[in-house]
């Protein structure tokens, strides 16, 4: 147990400064901003709308289908190309699969609901920072959602288990993991989880347990975001 | 799906806009915020009206080309985004973006707004290279001039990062004080011609009624950098002639904004 | 203990719990997860005795049978016409559906209706699978040309319209426009060029302040604000709400905006 103060002083479990606002983009259905530490992401609702082409169409429910795009300026070493690299194409794959528990699309036969995000600038947890902004942008939209989905990755540094690694903690030199993690709100149930690392399962369900506690602050700033735009609205 | 191209177009005739501007009248707001992702050696978020524009400068070294050994070199991509507008999908750059990035690039490079010899290390050996990408957040149309202001401004308060002449390793996470060789500041205006009526910074609804088109790059000075005409619709001489009048007058406008924000 | 959770008109997001216990019943947008009830949506909410119920305040169009909308002609086909209906599903108009007059066998279907006309219809068959039938031999319906069509969130719809047409004999009677609201959210504007702006302002200012107290009001201030259209012979009733029974409000505002002259 070496890393015992974190890089930027944070406690163990807890997450970097958070910021959220909802519908940000006029042309979408429904969108929002999220901020943690210094990883941004936009994420964009567009449908229930025509799914072409026809064969993916699924005549019982709508589907929901996720784009993840990091701005080529947004990484911390140099410019990244443009264009859905594989590791783009498997997070959305990810993201899909992480929203789909709450979703329902079963009034919306054969559509598409798209979801698209952007990434401004990184640092670390940019899945987790894109599946907690999409869902406040869906729910933006008017999509029928069971419940809220709030993601934040835990990872071991050195033998600590921590919450919300940034990228220096991901780059710390020795034994690291990463653990993204996406929750349903009531049930606390996991609909993402990714691992890559090293870590003994006691540590993961630890890591897991920790999760459970920190995604509530997500939860809380996806909420206020919603509320915030249309308590305004109302006053 | 809306368009309302013909009430546009019997407004245009009448000098009026849907919207009840003026011809020659920009949306508000303008704004021009800088350092919105700090992973770019420089970046800038442009407003227009509901449009709104990213931009980010990222620096790198490479080896120069051979037939400019001594000098650096630029590169401009935009992005039109499916997130920003439901008319836009998925997958490589479609010739709106090309056409987009293609103006702005020529604007700036033609103008020899970067002094090139500047950015060059070890003549054929080690130059900076340049890279303007644009990214669309929201397309209420007129991109041209929110995608060449967002350039231009990004390039304005970019900083070269730390650079070890010795190792040859550029460590990004250290910005340097010192910018970027800019010898001129070159920005694109776009007139639109609609029912005969010369008018700018058109709304998405508005790009769709559009006979034709004209950008302009100009810089300080007036000289024009860069000229495209885009419409299926011819303009005469005199009409050319009232656009650059227009585009000059336009740019001169649209610079005090930005003379604002960066010094 | 059943208890409720929340305020009246409070605004709840997705998984939001609203009331406990078996007392309550699940209203729309809403279900029952053991002894709670959970939002299904971001939406605020509505008690009606036992019933608790969500309501949008976002959000997709569901096509209804007899809902009037605005969409556009996209397609023409060998018995009619393709129509966006400004959801993720074409509708189908039929040329027995379009016009009263006998349309000939092969004549050209663009000269009733052209690809990018715009049309009031109504919905006269929606399958589950959300295929959608139309027609527009109804009065009121028909094809609409010149003006301008804007598009609002479609919950609002309601609020646009106003109490038995209230809201929008109100904009009607202050602007001289000729208004249609589709159900789709899609709303037509037809007058002079200003007057056309000022309505459609005042329609995106209802869509922002929806939930406030005393719309009719600020609606009314905005226009008598900013309106410059004088009413001389009182305007047409041509509306397209719900509910028929305008005349008494129309003739009440109109004979305000004369005292105001």
């Amino acid at each position: 147990m070496v890393y015992k103060t974190r890089n930027d002083g944070r406690k163990i479990d807890e997450l970097r400064p958070m910021e959220a606002k909802a519908g940000v983009i006029p042309n979408a259905d429904g969108s929002a901003y999220f901020k943690i530490g210094k990883t941004t992401a936009f994420a964009a609702v567009y449908g229930p709308r025509e799914l072409h082409p026809r064969f993916l169409q699924n005549p019982k429910t709508g589907i929901l289908r996720c784009s993840y795009s990091m701005m080529p300026f947004s990484g911390s070493g140099e410019r990244i190309r443009p264009g859905h690299s594989r590791r783009a194409q498997e997070i959305a794959l990810v993201m899909t699969a992480s929203l789909n528990p709450v979703v329902d699309l079963t009034a919306f036969p054969n559509s598409v609901v798209d979801i698209f995000i952007e990434l401004p600038q990184t640092d670390a947890g940019t899945r987790c920072a894109a599946i907690s902004a999409a869902a406040i942008a869906l729910a933006d939209a008017g999509i029928p959602m069971k419940d809220m989905i709030s993601s934040v990755a835990i990872g071991q540094v050195d033998g600590t288990v921590v919450a919300d690694l940034d990228y220096s903690e991901e780059s710390y030199p020795a034994i690291v993991s990463d653990i993204p993690i996406a929750m349903l709100h009531n049930s606390k149930e996991i609909s993402l989880l990714q691992m890559d690392g090293e870590i003994s399962k006691e540590d993961l369900i630890k890591a897991m347990e920790m999760a459970k506690v920190a995604i509530e602050q997500v939860y809380k700033v996806q909420v206020q975001a919603l509320k915030e735009k249309y308590q305004k609205v109302k006053q | 799906m809306i368009e309302n191209k013909q009430t546009i177009s019997e407004l245009a005739s009448k000098n009026k806009r849907l919207d009840g501007r003026g011809l020659e009248e920009y949306r508000q707001p303008i704004t021009i915020e800088t350092d919105i992702s700090r992973t770019a050696e420089g970046s800038v978020r442009v407003q227009i009206g509901q449009t709104v524009v990213l931009a980010g400068v990222k620096l790198s070294i490479e080896k120069p080309y051979n037939d400019t050994p001594d000098q650096g070199g630029i590169m401009i991509n935009a992005e039109l985004t499916p997130m920003s507008s439901p008319e836009y999908e998925r997958g490589p750059p479609g010739i709106k973006a090309i056409e987009l990035s293609r103006v702005i690039d020529r604007g700036i490079r033609e103008a020899k707004a970067i002094d090139m010899k500047k950015l060059c290390l070890e003549p054929g050996e080690k130059a900076w290279f340049v890279i303007i990408d644009i990214i669309t957040i929201n397309d209420d149309g007129n991109l041209f001039d929110a995608g060449g202001l967002a350039a231009l401004a990004a390039l304005k308060c970019a900083k070269f990062p730390e650079y070890d002449p010795e190792t040859g390793v550029v460590d990004y996470k250290i910005k340097t004080k010192e910018s970027l060789p800019l010898l001129k500041e070159p920005l694109p205006i776009t007139v639109y011609k609609i029912n005969n009526a010369l008018l700018v910074d058109p709304t998405s609804q508005e790009e769709k009624a559009y006979d034709a088109r004209l950008t302009i790059a100009s810089d300080t000075n007036g000289t024009i950098s860069a000229i495209q005409k885009g419409g299926n619709t011819p303009l005469s001489i005199a009409e050319i002639s009232n656009i650059a009048d227009l585009a000059l007058k336009k740019a001169k406008f649209l610079r005090e904004y930005l003379d604002k924000v960066i010094k | 203990m059943s208890k409720i959770l929340v305020k009246e008109k409070s605004i709840v997001t997705p998984g939001e719990v609203l009331a406990e216990g078996m007392d309550y019943l699940p209203g729309q947008h809403t279900y029952r997860q053991g002894e709670k009830i959970l939002s299904e949506v971001l939406g605020f909410v509505t008690l009606s005795g036992r019933a608790i119920k969500a309501n949008p305040l976002s959000g997709p169009y569901r096509p209804k049978v007899r809902d009037k909308i605005i969409g556009k002609v996209v397609d023409i086909t060998f018995s009619g016409w393709r129509v966006n209906t400004n959801t993720a599903y074409l509708a189908m108009l039929n040329i027995k559906d379009a016009s009263t007059r006998f349309v000939r066998k092969g004549e050209d279907l663009s000269k009733i209706l052209a690809i990018g006309d715009f049309v009031v219809v109504k919905l006269t068959n929606v399958t589950s699978q959300n295929l959608i039938d139309l027609t527009m031999k109804e009065p009121g319906l028909r094809k609409i040309a010149g003006g301008r069509i804007i598009k609002i969130n479609h919950q609002k719809v309601p609020r646009v319209i106003g109490r038995e047409g209230s809201m929008i004999t109100l904009i009607k009677n202050k602007t001289g426009c000729e208004i249609t609201v589709g159900q789709n959210g899609l709303v037509w504007i037809k007058g002079t060029p200003e007057e056309e702006l000022v309505t459609e302002q005042a329609i995106k200012l209802i869509e922002e302040k929806a939930h406030e107290g005393g719309l009719t009001e600020k609606i009314d201030v905005f226009l008598t604000k900013n309106s410059k259209y004088k009413p001389q012979t009182p305007t047409p009733t041509k509306t397209f709400t719900k509910t028929p029974t305008k005349t008494f409000a129309q003739t009440q505002n109109t004979t305000q905006t004369k005292t105001e002259n």
